[in-house]
């Protein structure tokens, strides 16, 4: 394959990864605050379909993705409030939330099925960042407005986590949310308010889907798509660069899962759409989990160590758990 | 939103004025009616039509009343399964998966007995039926196995092992039915070449519902009933569910009772995707679950793990289900309302179950 042909798929991969990119970041922000915000699945599919239907009724794309981030938090809310406020299962709402808004979004969004609607202006290349040998061609040349937005949402996300105040704050209430409160910080305010971002995060995913990278809505438009998000997160570590860097490496499975199907004609070409899933749990289960211990543990001290450092990913302390503020 | 007040303030005199906790379980379930209805006044149609035209839909006739047995049998299955690892303190969401491969071993042992256009072989169909959903519960075992040795030996959560897994099964389903089991011509979604009627499971009458599938679902229910009540296993299930760390050190062997979870978890799934095969499709299909297996989860959260009133919810889900098939054909909706109510019922019961804990009398004063 030429080299040109090849860095036009790569950069097809990375642009259609941005959904996903929202979508991780999202739950990599809830998630850190220590809250599980198990319906991404139905989250992002209705808001899919809200944003779809909001932008086609208004005659414009940006309001699509402001109800669809509206929707996503409004979610979000159902979560937090079960999960922090009453102490239920963050697992069983989740679940329940993401199978109901499915449905919801298909019921719903049947008169919308299959109909032209407005679609984000087209793509325009970055003048001076285009011509960058290799990085120009692979991330500002394909890519439109959102694709832009995701790098953006990428970079903010990681220089607040690590590198200003108030992500500290967030990391603290999803490690040791008591050490937190002891130093006067309102864990539960602040749970509420990262799940609430979250979720909109995830509701412009969705909203990213049906406006740009999957124009349209039809039945189960983005299925599959948040079960992975949640499962690129695991893959990411709770680190939103690595998260991103989960989404890229999906699009790129899914971008090789095309190319192998002209590829290898014998296999039907259904099966190339589900591999990438498959794939990407494969890979969620190699690097989590116990084997990677193991592995190490026969390396030299001081290479484990820092081996170790780079690729191990423990989730917050408190990922899950309800806080007892008395 | 605004949680700023202090600590003690928020819970304590909530307490004290509480109402009964039945208050704020029936407010709850009031409430998720209302918005049902409020769902379906927003897609134009009117609650009283649709309701009217959903029982109609489930009970009208001897046919309908089939299908939702049909449909209750497997959901049967799923949920007595599933109490086990609901018990056990685990979100099994590779059901799905386990129902799926179940049918996929009951297809592979029935096209290796009775290749295509084979009218006889070394056992006779009853046999041949009886093997093929042997052959399903252990296909649903293996599948369901994998996921706990992932979980237990390689510590990954068993949510995404299971839905890992889920993918992995309807990959090999897809791959089975447009490579190497597509039907003579074409290959289609519409599944394998359908068995020779000799291997279909008898019915009631002409329903589609299936004896035997009631039957099983009816067996495996009742005798997840009495395990569950009566019998050390069970108590041992639930004591690793509350507290793992707890019950190993108590002696609970830990691990091996969270992998029998999975295990008959995985059996009962896996016989419900073999009758699925038998009873329902005669052949097998990309959707071969029919997302049952994630019924059965909303099932068993609604009934709260207790396997005493599987049977009447599973029997409403199930007219839910069928009911709504109609809607597209007399109203124009899509049947996907019965997917909506039962997530609001049971994301209600949820809520409503927190309220009662949080703000209900406490019963001793």
């Amino acid at each position: 394959m030429e080299s040109a042909q090849l860095l036009i798929i790569l950069a097809t991969a990375i642009a259609s990864a941005t959904p996903l990119v929202f979508a991780c970041i999202g739950e990599t922000i809830t998630e850190r605050a220590g809250v599980i915000n198990l319906s991404a699945e139905g989250t992002v599919m209705l808001c899919a379909m809200v944003g779809f239907v909001a932008a086609k009724t208004a005659d414009n794309v940006w309001l699509g993705f402001v109800a669809a981030a509206i929707v996503g938090a409004l979610i979000a809310l159902v979560v937090a409030y079960g999960a922090i406020t009453l102490k239920q299962s963050q697992i069983a709402i989740g679940f329940v939330l993401a199978l109901l808004c499915s449905d919801l979004s298909a019921y719903l969004g049947n008169p919308y099925v299959r109909i032209p609607g407005p679609t984000v202006p087209p793509r325009f290349p970055i003048p001076i960042l285009q011509d960058i040998p290799l990085i120009g061609p692979l991330f500002f040349r394909e890519g439109d407005i959102l694709v832009y937005a995701g790098y953006v949402l990428i970079a903010v996300t990681w220089f607040y986590f690590y590198r200003t105040r108030g992500g500290l704050t967030l990391r603290a209430i999803g490690e040791q949310p008591a050490a937190a409160f002891a130093r006067g910080h309102n864990v539960i305010a602040l749970r509420y308010i990262y799940t609430l971002i979250g979720g909109a995060l995830m509701g412009i995913a969705g909203a990213a889907f049906s406006l740009d990278f999957k124009a349209g809505w039809s039945y189960r438009h983005t299925a599959g798509y948040g079960w992975i998000a949640l499962a690129i997160v695991i893959f990411g570590g709770w680190n939103p660069l690595r998260a991103a860097l989960g989404a890229y490496l999906f699009g790129m499975l899914q971008s090789l899962a095309s190319v192998a199907q002209s590829a290898i004609p014998d296999v039907p070409t259904q099966v190339f759409t589900v591999a990438p899933f498959v794939l990407m749990i494969l890979v969620l289960v190699l690097t989590s989990g116990d084997w990677l211990d193991r592995l190490l543990s026969y390396l030299p001290v001081n290479a484990r160590r820092s081996l170790s450092r780079a690729l191990r990913t423990a989730p917050p302390a408190a990922l899950g758990r309800p806080f007892e503020q008395d | 939103m605004d949680s700023t007040a202090a600590p003690q303030t928020m819970t304590a005199p909530a307490r004290i004025a509480g109402l009964p906790p039945a208050f704020y379980r029936v407010g709850a379930f009031v409430i998720s009616l209302i918005l049902v209805a409020l769902i379906i006044l927003i897609s134009g149609a009117s609650p009283v039509t649709v309701i009217g035209s959903m029982v109609s839909g489930a009970f009208g006739n001897a046919d309908q009343i089939g299908r939702v047995i049909a449909t209750l049998s497997p959901l049967l299955l799923c949920a007595a399964g599933l109490v086990y690892t609901f018990n056990a303190g685990l979100y099994n969401l590779g059901v799905e998966g386990q129902i799926t491969f179940g049918a996929i071993a009951a297809t592979w042992v029935l096209r290796l007995l009775y290749p295509e256009g084979a009218t006889a072989s070394l056992l006779p169909p009853p046999l041949a039926i009886a093997l093929a959903v042997v052959v399903g519960g252990v296909g649903g075992v293996l599948w369901g196995l994998l996921a706990g040795a992932l979980h237990v030996y390689g510590r990954i959560s068993e949510i995404f092992a299971g839905l890992g897994l889920n993918f992995a099964a309807t990959g090999i389903a897809i791959y089975l039915i447009f490579g190497p089991w597509k039907r003579p011509g074409v290959a289609s979604l519409s599944g394998t070449q359908p068995f020779d009627e000799s291997l279909w499971l008898g019915t009631f009458g002409k329903t589609e519902a299936t004896p035997v599938a009631l039957a099983l679902g009816l067996i495996a229910l009742i005798v997840t009933i009495v395990v569950m009540r009566n019998t050390y296993f069970g108590l041992r299930l639930r004591a690793v569910g509350r507290n793992l760390r707890a019950a190993y050190v108590l002696g609970v062997p830990a691990r091996r009772q969270l992998l029998s979870a999975f295990f008959i978890c995985g059996l009962f799934a896996g016989i419900a995707g073999a009758l699925q095969v038998v009873g329902v499709f005669h052949r097998l299909i990309p959707n071969i679950s029919s997302n049952l297996g994630f019924l059965g989860l909303l099932v068993v959260m609604l009934v709260n793990f207790d396997p005493l009133w599987i049977l009447p919810v599973a029997f409403f889900f199930s007219a839910l289900n069928v009911g709504s098939l109609q809607l597209p054909l007399s109203l124009g909706l899509e049947s996907s309302l019965s997917g909506v109510i039962q997530g609001l019922l049971v994301l209600f019961a949820l809520l409503g179950r927190g309220l009662a804990q949080k703000y209900g009398r406490k019963p001793e004063g």
